[in-house]
This record gives C-alpha cells, structure tokens and sequence, in this order.
C-alpha cells in the first residue's frame, strides 16, 4: 500500500508580530507572528529545505519523481521542480513536474504522487512551499505567513498508509491572481466562506468518511486548510470534533502557508503520531480533497528530524515593519550608487548546475584535496584531470573569518561574508544569511542553506549560502 | 641562460598629475600631461620615443587609448592589465623591451578615470559568468584580513582597530605634506576609530579611496643612461607573482598574509642581492589598498617578523623619520588609487626622494627604494615588486 514514507518540514528564520504591523498603521492590537522569507528566499528555496529535512538519512538518488505544489512558483514559465531536483542532486531520469495555481495543490500532489509510487513501485518526493503576498495594511498581510513541506511516498516502510481519499471541484472564485498580480485579489469574506469554503469542505469530508466507513470520533487528528483562526474553528466545530482532535494551524506562530498549510500540519501531526491513529487531511481551493491516512508501526523507527517543532522553536523577530517591506519588495527604494546585478551566464549556469545547486565540489583522487567550485588542475597537488565529484552540502563547516560588506548591493544591508572551512577539507567563500553580525566569531559552525542570490533580467540565480545553526 | 634585470636597466624621466577627482580632466589629459612631464623631465621629445606601453584596468581598450590623444606616430603602444599591479606591469614591461635591445627608449604610462562612472567605491567589469560569485566590495575582501590577524596574534577588535588607524593616520600626515595627493588634510586618530562603517571593521578611513591620475616613467638601459642626465635611478629587481587562489580553496591559508606578497618580494630580493630588508631598503611604497593590507605586508615583505608588524605600526618604524618610511608620499590611502598609475606614482616619489626633491616628505640620503603593488584578493592575487637604487652595482 502506498503511503508517507518520511517527512519534512520549513518555516523561515524569522517572523514578525503582527502587533508590529499595526504599530506601522496606528492601529491597535495584532496577535500572534508571522513567519517571513528572507529576501534571498522564495517558494523554491523553501521547497529544498523541507526536502532536505524529509531526506534526513535517505538517499535522493532513489527518488522516481519530484514533485513541487505551489501557488508563488518564481517562474511564470519554466519549471521549478527541476531546479528542487537538481538542489537535491537527484538521478536524471526522473519525473518532474509543478502543481500550481490552488490553494490545494499540495494535496492534489500528494494525491498524483502516491498514485506514481503505486503505478512505478518507486518512491516520489512531494514538496509544496508558498511565499503569498497580501497589500499593504490588509487582512491577507496579517493572516499569511511563509513556509514550506515535504513528504517521501512510497510503498516499503510506510509510516502512514492511505487509506482514501475524496475530491470535489468546483469553480469559485474565492482568492486569485492573474497574471501581474502581486497581491492576492479575492471576493468578500461572507461569500467566500458560506458559499465556498464551508460547503466544499463538508462535502469532500463527508463524502470521504462514507466511503471509508469511518466516523468523527475515529480520527485522531483532522488537519484542515482554513483561510484564517475563526473560519478554521467554525469548521472544527461543525464537524463535531474534540479539540484534541483538531491539528493546531498555526496561525499564531506561522500564519496562513497556502498550497503549504495542509502539507506543513500534516507533518506536525505525524511528529506526534502513534502507530493506529487515523489522520483526516482536508484541503480547500476551488474544491476541496481529503485524504485519511493511518500510522503504521514503522513511524517509531523513523529517525529524529528538525521537523515543524524544530522550525518553530529556532526564530529571531523582525524589528521593524519596513525590513518586512523590503524583503517583500514592496518599497520603490532609492538605488544606491552601485551597479546593478547582471543577468547571469545560462551557459555557465548549464555547465556549473551540479555544481551550484546541488553544492558539489571535487577532490583529487591524486592527494585526496576537496576543493569548491569544481577544479580541473588540483589547488595541492597539481595534478590535472584526476577529480571526483564531492558533495559539500552534508559537512560540517566554520567560519574561518568575516566581514560585513555596507556597499555591496543588496535589498537589505550590510551583507555578511564569509570563508567557510568544511570538515574533511575544502573551502567556500560565500555570504552568509539570517545571521546576526554581532555574533560572528572566528571558528563558529554554521550551516550552509540553499538560496536565491538574485534576480536579473527575469532569471533567478540559486546557489548556497552559510547560515548560523538553527 | 637568463640574465636578470638587476643594473641594466634605468629610469631618466618621470611624471605624475595631481591625484583626486579630476572632473575637469579625462583619461587622455592626464595621460597627455604626465607624459609630457615625463618627457620633458628626460629631455627629451615624443620623436626620441620608440615604444610605449599603457596601463590602465578599465579607462580604455587597445594602445590606441594613448596613440589617438598623443598623436603618436605609428609607433608600438600595448595595453597591459594585472588588476591594481597594472602601473607595475606597463613599467616591467617597457624595462624589458629596452633591456632585450629591442628598443632604445621606451615609456611607461598608467592612467585611470575612475571618477566618471559615478559609483561608490569601485566597481571592476569581467567576463561573462554564472553570477554565483560572491559579489562582495574590494573593502570587504581584504577587511578579512582583519579579524584573522587581530585573533591570531591576540589583538582585541579596540586594540585591533587603533593598529589599523595608526596607519591611516600615518598616510594621512604624509598626504598632507604632498601637493599631488588627492586628500592633503591630517585625520586625528579618534575620526578614524570612528567613522562609518565600510566593511566591518573598516571604516572609510580605513579604505583608499576612488581617484583619477596618470603617472610616467621614462626608460633606457643602464649605459645610456648618462647621456640624458647624470642621477639616473637603475631598477635592481622586477618581480611579478601571479596566484593561483590556493588561499580560496584551502584551508592552510589562514588570511593573516598575502601569499603572493612573500613570493614576489623574495624573488625581488634574491634579484638585487638582499638578505635584510629591513635595513637596507631605505623606504618603500606599498600597496595600502585598505590599512589591513599594509599592515600583513610589513610582515610578508619582511619588514616586521610575523606576528610584529602591529607593534611596528605602534612603535612608528614605518613613519616619515622612522627606521623605514613606508608609502611617504600618503600611499594609496591619502595620494589616492587612479588603479592603472598607481604602480608608477609609487615610482614617482622614490624618484623625487633620490633627487632630494621630496619637500617636507624628504628622507635621508635613501640608498634602495621598493615599491609593492598587489592586485586582487588576499586569496588570489598578483604582487609586483621592484626594486630601484641610486648607484650601480
């Protein structure tokens, strides 16, 4: 039976409380935070992440598909689940492909992927992250937050099979974009939850507890897509269930993650799953899926990971208001008096992308040196053409020494640099993000992360970066 | 079997504009008034000239950046580049086109307009890339120095940063004894401490700043050089060193050095026949691109042991009166970094200082000056030294 295999999760470094936001208008109140993506942080670079936690002791060279749920994909056109195999330093022959443009498009992804594993008998690795962007001083800016999911499907060592599943669509207009939209446009609130949300989720639950012959009281946790806390707690309510029963949103601490809201609490639930329990999925967006899955035994043996909890306990607070704008770039800022980025090199990017996505450098089969970025004459023993692929991004690293840069361009100064020393040999010299630069020591270990250095001329530049352990 | 460059051949002219920003001038008047100062220095017209080569990084393409303005007749102009080592270049260059006997009389020029781009601190183009390399400022590239030199040898970040002042304070008073220096003003230790942050932990005052300038040398070989004047200066070493980024890659390279510096001065060293720096180069000019930079430097080019150079800087052995004057004439930080003329402004006031023409820079009776030019990253650099003297032999 196909079911999770492993699981992942991400939320950004840093949140903003809402009673922030409210400061910045003069209104009063605001409760909770926010999670935020860095600005050198999208949909993508998020998806790697939680991949990355889902990978925990796996390898990706087994991995048959990949697949990305979004509704913020950096692209318009040119697929992102490529570039999240290529970070992962997945096997060519592959199958790729973005689920888009719905709120439920992480369990319509889900749902594809678990039919591949049954249709190859090979594991699939499902990934959905949003980054939304609400205007200005409005409702959506307060309830969204950043973050992103994965899951491992397969059909060996299954920790929560699944068991059945529902869908319904339908086509309403509840929240959307078109294309040049940047913040999200969406009819009023009354419509929208009586007419669609309510109804489409009653009917895909319904229709998926007939089916399973399964009541409310046998679930022992029910993770449900709400677009905010109230229509979220209606929901529950109308569904009868306990509240030990219902999966915590994490509006408070998190916000609305969109196409990753389902995805993220699914994997909150199963950090907490005992093998028996039944967990309901529901999504919602134009339409509504539910899946039921049950834990198996297996869930005991799955390694520790940093998971959601570990997301959430590792953050540091936005201090103002205007970084959150900037990072968003939602501020027309005054340029400073350096040039701007170049489009990068495509051919170089082509012939680097193993290299700077997947972070793999080579080392000398001759000495034994690793070296990064990939050499053909080796830097300590000279010898020429005797390199082997060595995969940098699972060792352990320190800052072999600093700066921070207040000229360079960027979105938000200064910009901290860094030599990075690697256990085992090699070095990078890199920047280093969601760091605070009063704490930077020589000898300190970091982590190195996947981001989006830039965007030039509508192409988006990936490569690594250190970041201080979370 | 190769014969060295030591005492064959000589510089017998030499020019220099003001440095700073030289809004009313562009790259082809400096260039044209440094070389006619030059040219009229030696005695000499553009018709005695056979060859000439140009340094500049980015203020113009091809020779015909100086043949067009100069007007020159059919004659070999080569552009050369080496990074900030270019002024270097295009003098190593023109020393050996006379030396191989190719040609009698030959001119090195180095000119930069910085000052036209309209940014802040300098901005250096390149080939096409995928655009993942890092893109930190010159500043923040070498303040890597920093922290790495303080830890290693016990410094705190306080007492690490009035080290770094001590020397911008020191080419700040030797500026402001210079007419051609782009800033002719002393700069009191605390405004250095405190002024705002560059590339942590430089500040402006530790970071040389951007600047237009042209200066030239005029070159023969060694036995002709009396014929046009008789205090001629015989170049005793020509050394470059390019590296090859072991500093990026490996994890030996501990940033409190500049490998390439140690390796070009050795070379340069064992070329003019010296075995203690120290004492017998009377002064030198370096490359104090940013005040960390000079400071490894006294200890690559051995001037300081390791490890000592900041009780050196303390101690003033590297001021004007000092047991070995280091960049007298304000260095980059204070003369100012127009990148291609750097290398020959260096040049320049160990000419004036063997003239005894230095002013109130002037230094005793200087027997050896060195001039130290590095391009680059602390990691991957090219370092150019030479080596000049008063006497034969």
């Amino acid at each position: 039976m196909a079911g999770i295999v492993s699981f992942g999760a991400y939320i950004p470094f840093h949140r903003l409380e809402r009673k922030k936001i409210a400061e910045a208008f003069g209104e009063p109140g605001g409760k909770g935070e926010k999670a935020v993506a860095n600005h050198d942080e999208d949909s993508l670079s998020m998806a790697v992440a939680a991949a990355q936690d889902a990978l925990t002791g796996w390898p990706a060279n087994r991995l048959a598909a990949v697949y990305f749920a979004t509704t913020t994909a950096p692209y318009v056109e040119k697929q992102s689940s490529t570039t999240i195999a290529a970070a992962l330093d997945c096997q060519a022959q592959i199958r790729t492909a973005d689920f888009t443009d719905s709120l439920r498009a992480g369990t319509t992804a889900l749902l594809a992927g678990l039919e591949t594993v049954q249709a190859q008998g090979a594991p699939v690795l499902v990934t959905a992250a949003d980054c939304r962007l609400g205007g200005a001083q409005g409702s959506f800016e307060k309830e969204l937050g950043d973050a992103a999911a994965a899951f491992i499907l397969g059909d060996q060592d299954v920790i929560a099979e699944l068991v059945a599943s529902y869908s319904v669509a339908a086509d309403f207009l509840d929240q959307w974009r078109s294309q040049g939209d940047r913040t999200i446009r969406s009819w009023e609130d009354r419509f929208v939850l009586s007419e669609g949300f309510f109804p489409q989720v009653k009917a895909a639950v319904s229709g998926l507890l007939s089916q399973a012959g399964c009541r409310p009281q046998d679930l022992a946790k029910v993770v449900l897509y709400a677009p905010n806390a109230r229509a979220h707690a209606t929901a529950a309510k109308a569904m009868g269930l306990a509240p030990e029963q219902v999966q915590d949103p994490l509006f408070d601490r998190v916000g609305n993650a969109g196409a990753a809201s389902v995805p993220l609490m699914l994997a909150a639930a199963l950090e907490e799953a005992q093998p028996g329990d039944r967990i309901l999925v529901v999504s919602q967006g134009q339409g509504s899926d539910a899946l039921l899955f049950q834990v198996t035994d297996a869930i005991r043996k799955l390694p520790a990971r940093r998971g959601v909890k570990g997301h959430l306990a590792s953050k540091k607070q936005i201090a103002h208001y205007t970084t959150y704008l900037k990072w968003k770039n939602m501020l027309p800022l005054e340029a400073g008096r350096r040039p701007q980025r170049q489009r990068p090199s495509v051919p170089a990017m082509w012939r680097n992308h193993e290299q700077n996505l997947a972070f793999v450098g080579s080392r000398c089969t001759a000495c034994g040196t690793p070296q990064y970025p990939k050499q053909r004459v080796c830097v300590h023993c000279k010898a020429k053409d005797q390199m082997e692929d060595y995969p940098f991004s699972d060792k352990k690293a320190r800052i072999a020494t600093y700066t921070v840069d207040y000229l360079t361009v960027s979105p938000d100064p200064p910009t901290v640099f860094v030599v990075v020393d690697f256990e085992g040999g090699g070095r990078i010299i890199c920047e280093m993000t969601d760091t605070d630069p009063a704490q930077l020591d020589i000898g300190m270990e970091v982590e190195m992360t996947f981001r989006r250095l830039y965007e030039a001329e509508g192409i988006h530049n990936y490569a690594w970066k250190a970041r201080m352990k979370r | 079997m190769a014969k060295g460059i030591a005492d064959r051949v000589a510089i017998i002219g030499m020019g220099c504009t003001k440095f700073g920003e030289n809004w009313d001038k562009s790259a082809e008047d400096m260039l044209l008034e440094a070389t006619y100062e030059a040219l009229n220095d030696a005695g000499i017209t553009p018709d005695d000239v056979d060859a000439y080569w140009l340094g500049t990084l980015s203020s113009g393409n091809s020779g015909l950046t100086f043949s067009v303005p100069m007007k020159s007749e059919y004659k070999p102009v080569t552009r050369v580049e080496n990074y900030c080592a270019t002024g270097s270049e295009a003098f190593r260059n023109a020393c050996y086109a006379v030396a191989s006997g190719a040609y009698d009389v030959v001119v090195a020029v180095g000119v930069e307009k910085l000052k036209d781009s309209g940014y802040s601190g300098l901005v250096v183009g390149g080939a096409d890339t995928d655009g993942t390399e890092p893109n930190m400022t010159a500043p923040a590239a070498f303040s890597f120095l920093a922290p790495a030199y303080f830890k290693k040898y016990g410094l705190d970040p306080k007492q690490g940063k009035e080290v770094l002042a001590r020397i911008a304070w020191k080419n700040h008073r030797n500026g402001s004894l210079n007419p051609k220096a782009q800033f002719q003003t002393e700069v009191s230790m605390e405004q250095i401490i405190n002024s705002p942050m560059i590339a942590a932990p430089l500040g402006v005052f530790d970071c040389s700043g951007v600047s237009d300038g042209s200066a030239v040398a005029v070159i023969v070989r060694a036995e002709d050089a009396k014929k046009y004047r008789p205090d001629p200066i015989y170049v005793k070493a020509l050394s470059v060193v390019a590296g090859y980024g072991h500093g990026r890659f490996h994890q030996d390279y501990d940033f409190t050095t500049i490998r390439e510096n140690v390796a070009a001065a050795t070379d340069a060293y064992k070329q003019a026949g010296i075995t203690n720096p120290r004492k017998e180069i009377s002064m030198a000019e370096v490359h104090d691109c940013f005040t960390p930079t000079e400071l490894v430097i006294y200890e690559d080019l051995g001037f300081s042991e390791r490890g000592e150079g900041w009780k050196d800087v303390m101690n003033g052995v590297f001021d004007i009166g000092g047991e070995l004057p280091v960049n007298p004439d304000g260095g980059l930080k204070s003369f100012g970094h127009p990148i291609g003329a750097s290398g020959l402004r260096m040049l320049y006031e160990l000419w004036l200082q063997f003239h005894g023409k230095a002013g109130k820079r002037q230094i005793d009776n200087p027997k050896l000056g060195l001039t130290h030019n590095l391009g680059g990253f602390p990691w991957q650099a090219v370092c150019a030294v030479t080596i000049v003297g008063k006497e034969l032999g």
